[in-house]
């Protein structure tokens, strides 16, 4: 190693390299490994949290969620004025705002804003009960095909292509124009019908989810311990694979709520008797240019529920960043 | 001040060199990172220099700052770090604060580096040729394929005309480094810095890059700033070694001269625990005449009477094959162990070294059951395991207990450690809830660490503490043979010396076995009794420690032997 | 290659089945008799409404009528609508508008998303990438009837700069404003796409490397970052040409586009089963081929796909 002159071949004199010692005052050895006991014990959980609560994004979209929510369970907290067919008169059809009803009325005389604020219940109960029966039916699904490989997640994956190949409107279109379902339309028979075609995406990501836990020390830490396999996949996997599922379901819950006002603005969701946002949409339309209102509040209170749902998401998807977790 | 440190701290005074320049001085710098939390100090005080032609190392532990300091040499900190302050000097001109345009001309023909994980560091998507090719045209040399080729050639890589056709995933983790080093010196800088170059690599495939590396850097009389962990590396490969502790420079000096009189105590530390220089000081002192026990780590060696050993474990033809599934239908089949055989005795440690994808992994599994062998068997105290119904397989798992090698991985995250460390117990319904909180803090106090930790999450906690948590959690079930399968391979020096010893303590107050995998030979002459070789699959070799160390029969395991890093230094027997 | 593509293709083959027969079972064989509601409320004719059924195969056990159906299928012989007109002369009408349709909406949302994520990604934290940021979400949030219906009013009504609707002809020109409002949603997703893979490809270990081999940051960004982040963004958008043409309802109702999605809501409307089948298996087709051309532009992107087995 000692250095040479290339071009002469003479080795050079070594040179000399100093010694230096730094001051122990200003270097001090510490204890090696010493666990930091001074702050309370947090979870991810936990840590996630004290992120989430301190960003914008959450906290304007918790505020509307929660306004949103309560506003469809106490919608007569809102409101006095009855929404119903009764109370419209005809004689205000397409009035412009007057006292005590500040958003005017529609085409068949009805206050707008009272639909408006009613309305709200049939959108959220849609989004939320889709949401629950998706996760649960495709979390399922999903979980089984991941964790177990193998046939099974041959079989549940090929099956969650097919239903992935019709896309959620199209499906839905397709099964509200049978008979049954034109005879029944009411809001759980739409909730069904979602769900059958609205599955496959949590299928996939929670499959996802488990592929990657599956694997971890701590799965095969569990199993070496005695316990089974079933128990691992609940006790170990599945509460590590809840973020993305979290996230996606956060923001589907929106895209459910547009799906249910889409098909009610085609016609085929909701049935009129129903108070709800897409219908109204629906029926404003053909007046659209000369009282573009009665279309434009619902259409508003959709897009801020929607959203706040969505802003809710990817509020999450930061906080829960697998990428944040890891040291 | 500066002149006030030099008075106060030890300095053996030396004549410095002629009037020759350093081709890289770093002066008083200081580094900070912008976090969520504020400005955080990085590096402080950071100086060292590197003449022409030199090779310096610097070496520490993960947070030293090693990384750092280098990195700012190249202008390449990440985002969010800045020079707070000092001067890095290049040739004499100041690139702490040089302008992108001028850190571009520099980097390639008069800085290169030469990065550490081989995968990540070559972009998947372009042939390795155009890789290359890209490097030499930006610094204004000539790239034709027959220059591409010929830098490839000179890096070692066989082939290379053919090689340079191809893709990065195409390449073994070996060839990718020599890839690396080609581009790092296919413009002939005059200084390279290299990053832990070979780190990510296998132990007989280490020796061969980095001797190959130094040949090229002493052809080419380029300057090479060498990071690394490993002080037996070090020591073994440069002139002068920096060590660093916590973002500061606590002692420099030449290699040799560090290691005999190590005088801060950080240093002193290192030198004591660094496994290639232990098991260096071991051979040594073998060479000449003088028993090891004495050698081993800081803590005091208890040499107990052993009473004659009997086997607990007995491991016979063990195989295990594995099928891949090739294009449609067809599936080859992976022999990943094949008909091994082996035995441990009860209170000993038993070492299984090998390197990456040598089947040793897949045996410590087979023998936990958690995967069945293909054909073979596993004898745990005189019963076939295989015979086993699910209910005595419930009874022998508390008698075989894992580690394994990630600490971030190893702990369910969800979990906080008295939940981890209990679930043993509430699995095999041990105790009433009172009884098992008491085991959980004795257990606690077993591995050194305060029982307040029960409350914590190990999100909490440091990787050395991790693995302290495993070892309790391992330890519940009041075990005979524990499996450490590279428990200690993801761990700092000083945190893998202290957690060695625990396992060494824990063995002699509770009469344990350990069967050790391992890749890093170093260590395992520091612990364990016995040792068996792997290799693809294969036992090549077995023995008792001294016998496989001293006289090995096998040509890979000689191999294995020759890679330890500071093979060649010459140490004393004893530490100052 | 090759295996990798024909293992694809072989994978597909169950999910065309699968899904056509799912669509042919809810339409013909969940109760309520599809020929009864083509009367409506007038009493059924029952000489018609045998004629009809023959026609159909309604009569046949369900596997006969979907094998027979299948075979209609690829011998182009889909039978007629219940306006008498040949099905395959109308698909053959309304595929290629929405085609062009669908077409216009991507190129329009690649450029721009692609555009738009990049620098956003490059400039992460900063105004630009903030302001992206939030528009994105709120393009994302609201529905697409809803947008479709503001820009139709403001830009074909008020402003007057686009036709309000469309003409039969369904021009390219005419295709302006309902491709931009069909792409809409989908260009904020390849924007916020393109910004999270370049963020995460910035700081990638080999964009490191290429920093230290010398190169301009030009060249850096355009070979190296883009490269690899365009690998998700691509493959995404070649999923999105199928879910694009079988999404274009609304936007062809809004607008009045005559297209495959107006085609098909009519036969909903009426009750039209045959129709609706036959169109919903094509656009299951179209899922299936554009699947298979992602899967080929993935293996062409990423050369570990290529060789790995």
């Amino acid at each position: 190693m000692t250095p040479e002159n290339n071009l002469t071949g003479q080795a050079t004199t070594p040179r000399k390299i100093e010694h230096f010692v730094a001051d122990l005052e200003e270097t001090p050895l510490q204890v090696t490994d010493k666990v930091k006991e001074d702050q309370a014990p947090s979870s991810l959980w936990g840590e996630a949290w004290k992120n989430l609560r301190k960003q914008p994004l959450f906290i304007i979209s918790a505020i509307m969620i929660l306004a949103v929510v309560v506003v469809s369970l106490f919608p007569g907290l809102f409101s006095p004025i009855d929404p119903s067919a009764e109370a419209c008169q005809l004689s205000n059809s397409n009035g412009g705002p007057v006292s005590g009803h500040p958003l005017g009325f529609n085409k068949q005389g009805c206050d707008v804003y009272a639909r408006v604020i009613f309305g709200t219940r049939s959108s959220v109960t849609v989004g939320l009960f889709t949401t629950i029966g998706v996760v649960i039916f495709g979390g399922t699904v999903g979980a089984l095909a991941g964790y177990y490989g193998g046939w099974a997640d041959a079989l549940l994956a090929r099956l969650t292509d097919i239903f992935f190949a019709l896309p959620l409107i199209l499906g839905a279109i397709v099964l509200m124009q049978l008979p049954v379902f034109r005879a029944n339309r009411t809001v759980w028979t739409l909730i069904l019908i979602l769900v059958t075609f609205g599955w496959p995406q949590i299928a996939r990501i929670t499959r996802g989810a488990v592929i990657e836990v599956r694997n971890a020390d701590f799965v095969m830490a569990a199993r070496s311990l005695g316990v089974s396999r079933f128990r691992s996949l609940l006790r170990h996997v599945l509460p590590n694979s809840l973020a993305p599922i979290i996230v996606v379901a956060t923001i589907s819950l929106g895209t459910f709520i547009v799906a249910e006002s889409t098909l009610s603005f085609l016609g085929i969701g909701l049935p009129p008797s129903v108070m709800s946002w897409g219908n109204d949409i629906q029926a404003a339309q053909a007046s659209l240019r000369s009282n573009p209102m009665p279309l434009l509040y619902p259409a508003i209170a959709l897009s801020i529920t929607v959203l706040s749902f969505i802003m809710l998401g990817d509020a999450l998807r930061d906080a829960l960043d697998p990428k944040a977790r890891k040291r | 001040m500066k002149g006030e440190a030099m008075n106060s701290s030890v300095h053996i005074k030396e004549e410095v060199a002629g009037s020759e320049r350093p081709l890289l001085e770093i002066k008083n710098l200081a580094i900070n990172f912008a976090t969520s939390n504020g400005e955080v100090n990085a590096v402080r005080n950071a100086h060292l220099t590197v003449m022409p032609g030199e090779t310096v190392a610097i070496v520490g532990e993960s947070g030293s700052g090693k990384s750092t300091s280098a990195l700012a040499a190249i202008g390449l900190l990440p985002g969010n770090g800045r020079v707070a302050g000092g001067e890095i000097l290049f040739d004499g001109e100041d690139i702490a604060h040089a302008s992108e345009k001028r850190m571009i001309e520099l980097r390639g023909n008069s800085i290169g580096m030469v990065p550490q994980d081989p995968m990540s560091n070559l972009n998947p998507v372009w042939k390795i040729g155009f890789q290359v090719k890209e490097t030499l045209k930006a610094n204004g040399l000539p790239s034709g394929p027959d220059d591409v080729a010929k830098v490839l050639a000179e890096a070692g890589l066989p082939d290379a005309a053919r090689r340079a056709k191809q893709y990065p995933h195409e390449f073994s983790g070996g060839m990718r480094q020599r890839a690396l080093i080609a581009i790092g010196l296919s413009c002939q800088p005059r200084l390279l810095i290299a990053d832990e170059p070979t780190s990510a690599l296998d132990v007989t495939v280490q020796r061969q890059i980095l001797d190959h590396l130094d040949k090229m850097t002493t052809e080419l009389g380029t300057a090479v700033l060498l990071i690394t962990h490993d002080l037996g590396l070090a020591a073994e490969r440069a002139d002068k070694v920096v060590v660093m502790y916590k973002g500061q420079v606590v002692e420099s000096g030449p290699s040799l001269e560090l290691l005999r009189n190590p005088r801060h105590p950080y240093t002193q530390r290192l030198v004591a625990s660094a496994p290639s220089l232990a098991s260096r000081r071991i051979q040594v002192a073998k060479e000449q005449g003088i028993e090891s026990e004495d050698l081993l780590a800081p803590t005091e060696p208890v040499v107990v009477e052993k009473a004659l050993p009997e086997e607990v474990l007995r491991v016979e033809d063990l195989t295990k094959v594995f099928k891949l599934r090739g294009g449609i239908g067809k599936t080859t089949d992976f022999t990943a162990v094949d008909a091994v055989s082996f035995a441990v005795k009860r209170g000993t440690t038993t070492a299984i070294v090998g390197e990456s994808g040598s089947g040793k992994s897949t045996v410590a599994q087979m023998v936990l059951n958690l995967l069945e062998p293909t054909s073979g068997k596993i004898i745990f105290d005189g019963v076939d395991t295989s015979t086993l119904n699910n209910r005595d397989l419930f009874k022998f798992r508390r008698r075989v207990q894992p580690i394994f090698q990630d600490p971030y991985g190893s702990l369910d995250p969800m979990y906080n450690i008295f939940r981890t460390i209990e679930e043993p117990l509430r699995t095999h319904k041990i105790g009433t809830k009172a009884s098992r909180e008491k085991k959980v803090r004795e257990l606690l106090d077993q591995v050194a660490l305060p029982q307040s930790t029960m409350r914590r999450y190990p999100n909490e906690l440091s990787g050395g503490q991790r693995q302290r948590i495993a070892i309790a959690r391992a330890l519940a079930l009041d075990p005979e043979v524990i499996i450490c399968d590279e428990a200690v391979s993801a761990l700092d020096v000083l945190v893998q010396a202290q957690v060695l010893n625990l396992l060494a303590d824990l063995q002699d107050n509770l009469g344990l076995t350990y069967l050790f995998i391992t890749h890093d030979l170093a260590v395992v002459r520091q612990i364990a009794d016995h040792v068996c070789v792997m290799q693809k699959g294969k036992l090549v070799e077995t023995g008792s420690t001294d016998d496989v160390f001293d006289n090995p029969r096998e040509a890979y395991t000689r191999a294995l032997l020759d890679a330890i890093p500071g093979g060649s230094l010459l140490l004393p027997p004893e530490v100052a | 290659m090759t295996t990798y593509i024909l293992k694809r293709f072989l994978q597909l083959i169950p999910v065309f089945l699968g899904a056509t027969l799912l669509v042919y079972f809810l339409v013909f064989s969940l109760p309520g008799d599809p020929i009864a509601a083509l009367f409506g409320d007038k009493p059924v004719n029952e000489a018609v409404a045998a004629k009809l059924r023959a026609q159909y195969n309604l009569d046949q056990p369900f596997i006969v009528q979907y094998l027979l159906y299948l075979k209609s299928i690829f011998t182009f012989d889909l039978g007629q609508d219940f306006s008498g007109r040949p099905i395959a002369a109308v698909l053959g009408e309304v595929f290629p508008v929405t085609a062009r349709l669908a077409i216009m909406a991507l190129i329009f949302e690649a450029v721009f998303g692609i555009a738009f994520g990049l620098v956003a990604g490059l400039r992460k934290g900063k105004l630009f990438d903030g302001t992206v940021l939030i528009a994105s979400l709120i393009v994302i949030g609201i529905p697409i009837f809803v947008l479709g219906f503001l820009l139709q009013f403001f830009i074909g009504v008020q402003l007057g700069w686009a036709k309000p609707t469309v003409s039969a002809a369904a021009t390219v020109q005419d295709l302006i404003l309902p491709a931009i409002v069909l792409g809409l949603a989908s260009f904020a997703y390849v924007l916020r796409l393109t910004r999270t893979s370049v963020i995460e490809n910035m700081n990638a270990d080999y964009v490191r490397t290429a920093t230290a081999k010398g190169l301009s940051r030009f060249r850096v960004i355009n070979v190296h970052i883009l490269r690899n982040s365009l690998i998700p963004v691509i493959t995404f958008l070649g999923a999105d040409l199928g879910a694009l043409m079988g999404g274009a309802i609304v936007t062809e109702g809004i607008f009045n586009v005559p297209g495959v999605g107006n085609r098909l809501y009519r036969a909903v409307l009426s009750g039209e089963g045959p129709t609706v089948v036959s169109i919903v298996t094509v656009l299951v087709l179209v899922y299936c081929v554009s699947n298979l051309i992602v899967d080929l532009l993935y293996a062409w992107l990423d050369p570990r796909i290529r060789y790995d087995s």
